[in-house]
Formats: structure tokens, sequence, C-alpha cells
């Protein structure tokens, strides 16, 4: 079991790297007035077929070799089940696989989102080859990370390295921080 | 707030610089799992852990890099280190306490921490 949403994202958005996705898309998405946390995790990668997405879900289903059981979406799921919302995965193979999470925000089985700016820290810094899309809304509110724009500047300066890791640590915070004023969600 | 502008700065800056990291011969490498296992037992702060410190303490010779499932959920988070000409070894439910210890120890003073490798 996960104890943040944002540890559900790191371990969701890792299936889009191993579906060798070359544009990953987050989105997490507050309504106050809907009362609804959305989280989607959109790739461009290799897809599943419809056999694959039916047994997704189910906790006995992997594709790794390692172990027996595969718990990174039904953890997911169960979360945005429990917490009053509802789960949802889109895919086509050859296409890419979208991942729909959402949660009702004052449920009190609703996990707290968590430190979603080390998630998409590490995300962007341990997969340099993978561009990513971050956008984060709360009511009107939100800002947006695109490594592609990053990307542009840096040329082949890595993410990883001291400046350019903590300037992105520090965008992420300082604009997580506007965006949620006095709230913690 | 964080501008472009800003990052535009850091590359003037380490233009300079290019081409001095990499992954050289004699690297040593950090690898954390980070499946589902991994990070349901908290390896993202490990993570985080070791790629700080190996900046703050300006260690070029080192990567950190991150791994799938390698079948011992029961021992999550683990780190494999890996230097040159030496047999790799495996750290076991490691923290990020534990990590700046093996920082210290292991990738700078070369000695292994056996209290927290994996027993045979």
């Amino acid at each position: 079991m996960m104890t943040e949403i944002s540890l559900n994202i790191l371990d969701v958005a890792e299936n889009s790297v191993k579906a060798k996705a070359t544009l990953i898309k987050l989105t997490v998405c507050a309504d106050f007035k809907e009362n609804l946390l959305t989280v989607v995790i959109e790739d461009n990668g290799c897809g599943m077929t419809d056999e694959q997405i039916k047994r997704v879900t189910d906790p006995f289903y992997t594709t790794r070799t390692t172990r027996k059981v595969g718990l990174g979406v039904p953890f997911f799921k169960s979360a945005a089940e429990s917490a009053g919302g509802s789960f949802h995965i889109s895919s086509q193979v050859g296409k890419g696989t979208a991942v729909t999470a959402s949660f009702q925000l004052n449920n009190i089985d609703r996990m707290p989102l968590g430190d979603i700016c080390a998630t998409v820290h590490t995300l962007v810094t341990m997969h340099e080859d993978i561009d990513f899309l971050f956008t984060y809304k709360v009511d009107e509110k939100g800002f947006v990370l695109d490594t592609r724009e990053f990307r542009e500047i840096l040329g082949d300066i890595s993410f990883k390295s001291f400046e350019v890791s903590n300037y992105i640590k520090d965008y992420l915070k300082e604009n997580l921080t506007a965006v949620n004023g006095e709230r913690i969600i | 707030m964080k501008s472009l502008e800003e990052l535009k700065a850091i590359r003037e800056r380490m233009q300079g610089q290019v081409g001095m990291r990499g992954e050289e011969e004699n690297s040593i490498r950090v690898v954390v799992g980070m499946a589902t296992c991994g990070i349901a037992a908290g390896a993202r702060p490990v993570l985080t852990a070791f790629s700080d410190l190996v900046q703050e303490k300006n260690l070029t010779n080192v990567t950190v890099t991150q791994t799938g499932c390698i079948g011992m959920c029961m021992y999550e988070p683990i780190v494999e280190i890996t230097m040159p000409g030496k047999e790799k070894v495996t750290y076991v439910k490691m923290t990020a306490e534990k990590a700046a210890e093996v920082v210290e120890s292991h990738i700078i003073g070369g000695n292994v921490l056996t209290k927290y490798t994996i027993k045979d």
C-alpha cells in the first residue's frame, strides 16, 4: 500500500517508461467546487491489448518475471475507489495509455497527495530521454513544467547536474506553493 | 518565481564544463530499486538522498540510477553499489539516513557497511 497519491503517480508513471513512451503527461487537478481531485497519467508508449487492459487491475497479473504479482495499478485503483472516486484506463496498441484516477477531496479515506514535487523531480531527472509535461491545477490557478522547454535551453547539459537539478526542484516548489496558497492537498 | 531566463543563465555558466561528466569507465554506480515494492517501502526518499549527497559532495565519478524489481521485495528499499574491480554490494531496508552513512563510509571511504548489507 502506498501512503501518498504522489507515490502511486511515481509508480504508475514507471509503467509508461517501461512502455517506451517518449512523452509522458502528468496532470494533477484539484477542484474544490466539485470536491474532486483528478490525476491523469498519459503516455505515447506501446499501449495494451483489450485483454491486457482487462487483466491489469488484477493483482495476480504482471508482465514481470521477477515476481508473480503486479500491485501498482491495483493500489492506485483501490486508493481512488476507497476515497469515493473512480478509476479508468484507456489504451490502444501502438498509440499509448491513459490512466485516470479521481478522488473525493474531502473524503476521510483519501490519501494526501504527498510530495508531488519529489515525484516529478525523480521522474524528470531519472529519465532524461523522455519528455515530461506536468500540469498542476487548483481551482483557477495552475502551472506547467515542460521538460521540452528546459531541453531546448539546456541542449546536452544533464538535468542531473547540480545547478539544473536544483533549479527543477525550486521551480516545482515555488510554483506549487504559489498555486496552493494556504491549502494542503 | 523561477523563470526560464534563470535556466539560460545556468546554461551559460555550465557550457564550459560540458563533457566533464558522464559514464566514465572508473565510475561508481548506485542503483536504487524503484518498482512498486521499492516505492511502497520508501525508495523515493532514498533515491533523493543519494542524488542530493552525490551532488552536494561533488562526487563526479558517481552515477545514481534506478532499476525495477529484482525479486527480493521483502528487503526493499534495496540499493546496489558497484565499484570498478570490486564485487557488487547490496544494501537492504534502506532509509535516507542510512544512505548518508553509506555515502560517507562506502562511497567516499571505501569501507562497506556490512551491518546494512544482505546476509547469505
